[in-house]
């Protein structure tokens, strides 16, 4: 059994699968059902200033494919609604009854450094192993200078941050918003700040679906709708990008990261880890299938890495960043072709239809009576995976690399690139 | 030994309605929902080749998963004016689910026909008539018989602007619909449903108990309308031609089916104990299971060749297997004995099928004992029972001859469904009817065939 034990910025916890901060890590009846099912640490729901926000009813939004539920999830809930007192008092507890697991303290206070100095002192008392600044809310505390309002401007993100590891000795994690155009800039300025680490990514802006009978989006409060956090499945790819971005620039190369962003599984773990994430934060999917899904992201992330031979987390940790590269550094001369296994192929013509109607009209539609066949024309092949990738069969057409004797080339080497030195008009 | 005991009421009216449902249960949204999503949109989709209506079938499905029932419907409907019942009784198994990808790769066919019930269920609840008539075109067509082919004939045609009158020899539309499926295929009167639904449309008129020959010639038709359509189904049914056929209790399977399907009270029919069933089409099955379903205590089906040369499919043998049914495969009957009451039981010879297809008895024989033999060997077209109509058009084998339109030889006169096939099926007959539609529309407005 591999070792999942995890450390990011002196915070340490069982295994890297923790709750991000949001409703299931609200109070201590949750989280202590989740330290009973496996989770290795949770970020408590976000705290601020006495009196408690009010919310709102409803609160969540869905987007379903196919019959599939919940491939994205949106709310439009503030933070917690509950007295600081309440919280403080419930963190203290858990975090004594469950010494070993991580326990981190969201909070978002107004930007003035006399309110964080006075809430951290509030978190420090608890015995909290660590907090995390809630700059990415994007609905509702932005509006009143809060959340994204601040995570937003690199300089406030500085700033704050600043201020808290001025008035505290606690770790500190800066959740960051990916509703800003490049990533990396919040990201250097919580460097900059003294920040010992980042998560990301918050909740994307977002309308999930528009209810057509009452013409208001959804989630719908008395006729009205208006803008929520987006996460779930759905928006893994764009997390997965910001986190590598964060990983691999020189500016924050080897900032813990502990990565959000509809992960669901201990695969998708796994991805945001090679990619630099040293812990991994869950919401949507435990609000969807409840605690127990840890189990199998424990199971099968312990099994992934020993059939791979990696004994512990720094194994996985940013493997695969050197292979992350900008489009130019590509080898423009690697050349791959689809092959399909006409022994798997089902007739269905999907590969077919997407390659005539959409793309290269690659692929041949041969038929005698009833008699099917879909053929691969080499020669217009592009390489570009989308009968692959349509292809409902698993392992029936694969990218087959074609030998073409040509040494790696990048765009930036390409003589067909007027910028490159060798171009040829 | 047999008591010739084949009163009614053996079973209490709960047992019998209980049994009478429907075999299936109908998709509701979520299985619709999740079964729609199975369906792959496939490009150039061998399920439309397989659908005898040419119904494009992933455009249902896919509208279906999108909540769009209403173009689902249309485009099932649009192909197929029965899509409801053929939903309902198409042999889907070897059709356009039997066609389904999905099959390669894992033996689970989408649930098309299912599929396409729960699309025009909706629209029936709904009691939307998705069709409007195009301009009248002032000419007159006349249909004869009400059943799949006729109503299909007649919609289409009233559809592209003709006045239809429809003469039906029964005093009800729907045809084997209404008088030939199990009951417990259409529940709820669905037949009639449907009827409803296709002349909602406008355009269309009932003459009942209109019989060719009886009240109405084609003579007369060919007089009174521009065109005419010849749907009448088939008319007799075949016999044994062995010893004892005309013993109490031998029947005809059609003829007690038609009455099932027509009583008010199922629980007033008289119902064997031990029910021998000789044939294997879809009638074999239905009166077998439908026997059973009265109350007999035994019922055994008996065909000459084997299962896979039965023109029930598969999943109808199954269906009468787990209502009970006893199957036996490759014995003829030889003659049928009883006494004064009645039938006391069937001799069969068992046979043998040689590498040419041949079907010969091996000499080996054996008794069944039972009170009842149903018939249920075929149905023919007599033409006696058409009237005037064989003294103008060819009907050769059994059938009225026509050509690829639906053409009969006779100018004018066309023919579609049983009649001119010996008997097919429901989706046959729709089709049928629908394209010499378009044959009448093309030949009555001038354009070329």
């Amino acid at each position: 059994m591999a070792d999942l034990r995890c450390n990011i910025a002196g915070i340490k916890s069982p295994n890297p699968f923790w709750l991000a901060s949001a409703p299931p890590t609200d109070k201590a009846y949750n989280v202590v059902r989740a330290f009973e099912a496996g989770w290795g640490g949770v970020v408590w729901k976000t705290l601020g200033e006495d009196p408690p926000v009010v919310n709102v009813s409803s609160r969540y939004g869905a987007l379903d494919y196919n019959g599939q539920k919940i491939v994205g999830f949106n709310n439009i809930e503030l933070i917690t609604d509950r007295p600081l007192e309440v919280n403080l008092k419930e963190i203290k507890q858990v975090k004594k009854d469950w010494p070993d697991r991580a326990m981190i303290v969201s909070l978002m206070v107004p930007c003035e450094e006399e309110s964080w100095k006075k809430i951290l002192k509030r978190v420090e008392e608890t015995g909290a192993d660590g907090v995390e600044l809630n700059f990415g809310c994007p609905h509702g505390m932005s509006e009143r200078g809060m959340g994204s309002a601040v995570g937003q401007v690199p300089e406030y993100i500085k700033m704050v941050t600043a201020w808290c590891k001025k008035h505290s000795s606690l770790p500190v994690l800066v959740k960051l918003t990916p509703n800003i155009s490049d990533i990396r800039n919040p990201a250097r300025a919580a460097k900059e700040g003294g920040a010992d680490g980042v998560s990301l990514i918050n909740t994307i802006n977002s309308i999930t679906s528009v209810d057509l009978d009452l013409l208001a989006p959804r989630p719908t409060v008395d006729g009205k709708g208006t803008h929520g956090g987006y996460c779930g499945p759905a928006v893994k790819p764009i997390a997965l990008n910001m986190v590598a971005e964060i990983a691999r620039d020189g500016a924050t190369k080897g900032l813990p990261i502990s990565g959000i962003g509809g992960i669901s599984t201990w695969r998708d773990a796994a991805e945001f880890m090679v990619l630099g994430a040293r812990s991994v934060q869950v919401c949507t999917a435990a609000m969807h299938f409840g605690f127990k899904i840890v189990d199998d992201m424990i199971d099968g992330l312990n099994n992934w890495m020993d059939s791979k031979g990696y004994k512990n987390l720094d194994a996985i940790i940013g493997k695969a960043i050197p292979n992350v590269t900008d489009w130019q550094n590509l080898n423009i001369n690697f050349e791959t072709v689809a092959k399909i296994d006409q022994d798997l192929c089902i007739k269905c013509g999907l590969c077919f239809i997407a390659c005539e109607d959409t793309s290269h009209q690659a692929i041949s539609a041969l038929k005698n009576g009833a008699k099917k066949k879909y053929e691969v024309i080499d020669s217009a092949c592009v390489g570009c995976n989308l009968c692959q990738l349509a292809c409902p069969v698993p392992e029936c057409i694969t990218m087959v690399k074609v030998e073409n004797g040509k040494p790696h080339l990048t765009w930036k080497q390409d003589p067909r690139n007027p910028q490159s030195p060798t171009y040829k008009a | 030994m047999p008591n010739h005991d084949r009163k009614a009421q053996r079973l209490s009216p709960d047992k019998i309605a209980a049994g009478f449902c429907d075999k299936k249960d109908p998709l509701n949204l979520v299985t619709a929902t999740a079964e729609s999503s199975r369906c792959y949109f496939c490009y150039d989709a061998p399920c439309i080749e397989a659908c005898p209506t040419e119904i494009n079938i992933p455009s249902f499905i896919r509208k279906i998963s999108t909540g769009n029932l209403l173009g689902a419907s249309k485009d099932i409907l649009s192909e197929n004016i029965m899509g409801g019942t053929c939903a309902r009784v198409c042999p889907v198994e070897t059709l356009c689910e039997q066609a389904c990808v999905r099959n390669t790769s894992e033996d689970k066919p989408v649930t098309i026909g299912q599929l396409q019930r729960y699309a025009t269920d909706w629209l029936f609840r709904e009691k939307i008539n998705p069709f409007e008539r195009a301009p009248s075109t002032g000419k007159k067509i006349a249909v004869v018989g009400a059943g799949p082919a006729g109503l299909s004939c007649a919609h289409r045609s009233a559809l592209l602007g003709h006045d239809v009158v429809i003469y039906e020899a029964k005093p009800k539309a729907g045809g084997l619909n209404e008088y030939g499926l199990a009951a417990y295929k259409v529940v709820n009167n669905f037949a009639q449903s449907e009827v409803e639904f296709i002349l909602s449309l406008g355009g269309v008129k009932i003459k009942y108990e209109h019989p060719l020959g009886g009240k109405v010639s084609l003579a007369q038709l060919r007089k009174e309308y521009d065109s005419v359509f010849i749907g009448t189904g088939l008319t007799g049914t075949n016999s044994l031609g062995i010893e004892g056929e005309d013993l109490e209790g031998v029947i005809d399977a059609v003829d007690y089916i038609s009455e099932l399907r027509q009583t008010k009270n199922m629980g007033d029919l008289k119902v064997g104990r031990r029910v021998v069933v000789i044939g294997g089409g879809n009638t074999a099955i239905d009166i077998s299971v439908q026997t059973k379903l009265l109350g007999a205590d035994e019922v055994t089906l008996v065909y000459r060749r084997g299962a896979k040369e039965m023109g029930a499919t598969w999943a109808e043998q199954l269906l009468a297997q787990k209502n009970g049914i006893l199957i036996k495969y490759g014995a003829k009957p030889l003659r049928i004995f009883g006494d004064k009451k009645g039938v006391i039981g069937i001799e069969f010879e068992k046979t043998v099928i040689d590498s040419k297809g041949t079907l010969t008895g091996t000499g080996e024989k054996f008794e069944i004992e039972c009170d009842v033999v149903f018939k249920a060997i075929g149905q023919v077209l007599r033409p006696e029972d058409l009237g005037d109509a064989p003294e103008f058009l060819k009907i050769s084998k059994g059938r009225i001859v026509v050509d690829e339109n639906g053409a009969s030889t006779l100018p004018g006169v066309y023919a579609g469904g049983d009649c001119i096939n010996g008997g097919h099926l429901t989706v046959t007959s729709v089709q049928d009817g629908k394209i010499a539609a378009h044959a009448i529309h093309r030949a009555l407005m001038g354009e070329k065939n």
